[in-house]
């Protein structure tokens, strides 16, 4: 979808932003707001770019910089913790060779932190795009990276 | 068993929550054909009469919100109030929200649209946690099909009254889950806290008369519509009344979620409800409330869960999570980790918690590291944290000293002795 048309989908109030922000970043091939979407919105919404990078960089869900195909956005909330989700997060780390906020060479995965997501009893749990992985364990995480993996694979991007 | 309540998970599990036709089998929006048919003041009445106390953590009265909202005096033409759904559902260890949402979505829209009728609001919005998708779906679908339906839209079933609602999402802001927090939010800006007063019943949304209640105190209102506000007090406790979902999470058989009367007690939630902890470990302690919440030891356990027996013992039932910790797992570990999140989530705005936040961290992680000294730096965060809770603009600098004040009254010795340990439950 062209940004012009996502924009028009909205009446030019401000209490529209963050729905237009999600919008855009939504249909970013690499999952990010650029200045120039900023621009856009700032346009669309008379109102200065300062106002609306105020906003989009206060939100943590919002990325200002080019980010992977998938976002994986791991738990580290007390729940979490408690059940173990440091040996799980280290395995991730390990397995995609990241930090926290980092994006593969492929561009296939960024991998983030987040408070909690609200699967407490599926504890430890997280994230790809929009599904939900719960009772995480070392193993189980390398199951999943993988099937990801093949199928970008078999897709060939 | 205990017995398990079906009043704000009316339907969950039993019908499918795309289908508006099943809810309506089910007696859906049948609440709402007969709140229309009385007055709006009745409304607002009989739900004060139930005593229905906000589910969101607070605890403020539901009836009473609703007066001051209908009663706020505004100049002629711009006499527009506004009902806001929170469904920001953020405290860790809390989901109940979503299995309200993703479950039954008209239940709250049904709620919502009779608590708006009582309160004469015309437009209304639902602010639901951008990270809660399938809540999102669901809660979108309801509300087309709803219109579809004429429960939403211009003259709702011939009475007179309109009302339209919008869903707005959130962006990954825990701060945001705070009611006045969330109307800067609705208005397009950053997340940062108001001053109150002016409450949101006379000054919020827009400046308006404004609304605003959690999903599952929304949830609570076709029932009690239905059966009465004298049936509702039969349940819960005398200052308490009603059903809370409880959601429990931690060391336990089943992690999961039940609706049972307000005042159970929390061996029953953990023992019977939740089938014991889990491995047959002993219990330790539980976090009540989320990361805004205390700590409670085992001789706790009888405490009834409601809010004032709560407050007594210097305790919150917040939320309703419920956090089981079994006796492999640290105190201070899960100290560092509260307080970490309060750090990550400070908005920044004023200045107690800014850099409250950031001492609270670097006290605990002193005290991680300390062989001799232990109980200066344990006086120092309580001394810290309760200065914040005095000065902190809005509940979140406010919030650490509960876990704070309760782990040191309650768990002192091993926060002075014990060394850092990474075991837990598995």
């Amino acid at each position: 979808m062209k940004k012009t048309d996502i924009l028009e989908k909205y009446l030019p109030r401000m209490e529209n932003v963050l729905l237009i922000l999600h919008d855009l970043q939504n249909n970013s091939r690499m999952n990010y707001l650029s200045e120039k979407d900023l621009s856009l919105v700032a346009h669309h919404l008379n109102t200065t770019l300062s106002s609306i990078y105020g906003v989009a960089s206060y939100y943590s869900m919002f990325s200002l910089t080019p980010r992977g195909a998938h976002i994986i956005r791991i738990c580290r909330s007390p729940v979490c913790h408690c059940a173990g989700v440091d040996d799980v997060f280290n395995e991730l780390a390990r397995i995609l060779k990241l930090d926290v906020g980092a994006t593969t060479p492929d561009r296939l995965f960024t991998l983030e932190t987040t408070e909690c997501l609200g699967q407490c009893d599926l504890a430890p749990a997280m994230t790809i795009d929009h599904v939900v992985y719960g009772k995480l364990t070392a193993a189980s995480i390398a199951t999943i990276i993988a099937q990801y993996r093949k199928k970008s694979a078999s897709q060939g991007d | 068993m205990i017995t398990e309540y079906n009043i704000a998970l009316r339907n969950v599990g039993k019908i499918n929550p795309a289908s508006i036709q099943d809810y309506m089998d089910r007696g859906g929006y049948e609440a709402l054909k007969k709140a229309l048919q009385s007055p709006s003041e009745k409304v607002v009445h009989d739900i004060t009469k139930s005593g229905l106390r906000g589910r969101g953590g607070a605890g403020f009265s539901t009836g009473l919100k609703k007066k001051y909202t209908s009663q706020a005096s505004c100049v002629l033409l711009e006499c527009m109030r506004y009902i806001v759904c929170n469904a920001d559902e953020g405290e860790p260890g809390t989901f109940k929200d979503r299995i309200i949402m993703e479950g039954d979505p008209h239940l709250l829209v049904e709620g919502m649209v009779i608590a708006a009728y009582g309160v004469g609001a015309e437009r209304g919005y639902i602010y639901i946690r951008g990270e809660y998708h399938q809540s999102i779906t669901m809660i979108r679908n309801a509300l087309a099909h709803a219109h579809v339906h004429g429960f939403l839209g211009n003259n709702i079933l011939g009475s007179g009254f309109s009302l339209d609602i919008e869903i707005k999402l959130g962006a990954g802001s825990y701060l945001c889950g705070e009611e006045l927090t969330l109307l800067e939010s609705l208005e397009g800006k950053r997340g940062y806290p108001r001053i109150k007063p002016p409450f949101p019943a006379e000054s919020g949304l827009f400046g308006k008369p404004t609304l605003i209640n959690n999903v599952e105190t929304l949830s609570h209102i076709p029932t009690i519509m239905i059966n009465g506000a004298r049936w509702y007090r039969q349940l819960g406790t005398e200052t308490s009344p009603g059903t809370k979902i409880f959601t429990i999470s931690g060391d336990v058989k089943n992690p999961g979620y039940a609706e049972v009367e307000m005042g159970v007690s929390l061996s029953d939630l953990i023992y019977r409800v939740a089938g014991g902890m889990k491995d047959e470990r002993p219990f330790k302690a539980a976090l009540l409330g989320g990361a805004a919440g205390t700590f409670v030891p085992e001789s706790l356990l009888d405490v009834s869960m409601d809010f004032d027996a709560l407050k007594e013992k210097g305790a919150v039932l917040g939320s309703g999570a419920v956090i089981v910790m079994c006796n492999d797992q640290s105190i201070l570990m899960m100290l560092d980790s509260i307080l970490r999140f309060f750090e990550h989530e400070s908005c920044g705005k004023c200045v107690p918690c800014r850099v409250g936040t950031k001492q609270l961290v670097d006290l605990l992680e002193k005290l991680k590291g300390a062989d001799d000294k232990r109980s200066d730096h344990i006086d120092a965060l309580v001394y810290q944290s309760e200065l914040m809770a005095k000065t902190a603009l809005c509940p979140l600098g406010q919030s650490p000293v509960l876990a704070i004040n309760s782990a040191v009254r309650y768990f002192r010795d091993e926060l002075e002795t014990t060394q850092i340990s990474q075991s837990r439950c598995r």
